[in-house]
């Protein structure tokens, strides 16, 4: 965990009455109603990703990886978000986070490649695995 | 290993934009 958050963010944290100051200046600007609140932000400050609530270590640690690789999905950087999001799949694949990560590595390939090829061979992962989830049915569609 | 989170929320955001690196944002209100 502290090793990917170390890899990919400067970590910062605002404590809601400790820092009252910083809380009032930040969670207004993004909005924070609810703690935690765990931001993914650019190297500009935009928002790119954000997980409301405790999640259990793996769960979270999913989550971030998620909202990271759906940072490179945003900004067009689909080889890197395909690699980050198989990579959920594999390493971390009871997590909530792995079916929404199968789905969105076929779209990554698909942008990359143009070939819906990435799209059909995705829908028949879902079919022998997260076959109940929501994002099988959103995948379904490409069978 | 525990993350490493700083509290310096203005300098956080200057070194992400001069090292071109995401920032974590985590609003808390467990103990300290």
């Amino acid at each position: 965990m502290a090793r990917f958050v170390t890899e990919n963010f400067i970590p910062a944290r605002v404590h809601v009455k400790d820092d009252a100051a910083a809380f009032k200046k930040y969670g207004e600007q993004y909005n924070a109603q609810w703690t935690p609140t765990i931001l993914e932000l650019d190297p500009n400050g935009e928002e790119f990703y954000r997980i409301e609530g405790f999640l259990p270590n793996d769960d979270f640690l999913a989550q971030l990886m998620l909202g990271r690789a759906h940072m490179d999905f945003k900004k067009g950087k689909w080889a890197d978000a395909e690699k980050r999001f198989r990579e959920i799949v594999e390493k971390l694949p009871k997590s909530e986070a792995a079916p929404e990560a199968m789905y969105w590595a076929g779209v990554s390939r698909y942008k990359a490649t143009n070939d819906a090829t990435a799209l059909k061979e995705t829908a028949k992962s879902f079919a022998q695995r997260y076959s109940d989830s929501s994002w099988a049915k959103k995948a379904s569609i490409w069978a | 290993m525990p993350i490493n989170f700083r509290h310096d929320v203005d300098s956080v955001f200057k070194e992400a934009s001069e090292q071109t690196k995401p920032v974590l944002l985590d609003f808390s209100a467990a103990p300290m």
